[in-house]
């Protein structure tokens, strides 16, 4: 799969729920590509910006999108890696506020 | 003033890593980086023991610049750490 084609395929279902990717595609397209790299050495799409364990089942929660893009889109408008954002976000009427790992400690295998 | 020694813990994948090699790069600062996802077996246990020192949460970039530790792309604290603000 190239970028493009899981960009497009992604846009369409986030978008139905009301999330964007970021606005800048540079920035996304270094992800997607790092998504791919993820699902070529790992198996799975794991968050680009978290340590997979290389484990699927214990990284279930941050297959992207994750478990906490949802509450981090909700409160700061942005997901932890800054790749799906509210229409909001990238129209610059929220602060780009650095998002915080939400992810509990106890959830990380390592 | 001599810089203080930096020394940062990244992912090879993460956009927020990469943002903060570009960021040290463009203020020619010299520092020292190890991607924790490219290591295997006991290197990488040990790093991530390493990590974890300096931040419990283990998220990335760890960096450490003197005895400051900054969690995160934060520009302000790292300039603040590096004696550039």
């Amino acid at each position: 799969m190239t970028p493009q084609e899981l960009y497009d395929r992604m846009k369409t279902v986030q978008e139905a729920k009301g999330y964007y990717f970021n606005k800048d595609k540079e920035r996304t397209f270094e992800l997607l590509e790092a998504l791919i790299a993820n699902k070529e050495n790992y198996g799975y799409m794991g968050c680009p910006c978290r340590l997979l364990s290389g484990d699927k089942e214990l990284d279930r929660d941050i297959f992207c999108p994750c478990v906490y893009s949802v509450p981090d889109i909700e409160e700061f408008g942005s997901c932890y890696c800054n790749l799906y954002v509210s229409q909001e976000w990238n129209d610059g009427k929220i602060p780009h506020e650095y998002v915080p790992e939400r992810r509990p400690p106890e959830k990380m295998p390592y | 003033m001599s810089q203080p020694k930096v020394k940062m813990y990244s992912l090879s994948t993460c956009s927020h890593c990469k943002a903060t090699k570009k960021f040290l790069g463009e203020c020619t600062i010299k520092y020292e980086f190890v991607d924790v996802d490219k290591l295997e077996g006991d290197e990488r246990k040990a790093i991530i023991e390493d990590v974890k020192k300096f931040n419990p949460r283990c998220s990335f970039p760890t960096i450490i610049i003197g005895d400051t530790v900054v969690v995160g792309y934060k520009e302000k604290e790292i300039k603040e750490a590096l004696g550039m603000s």
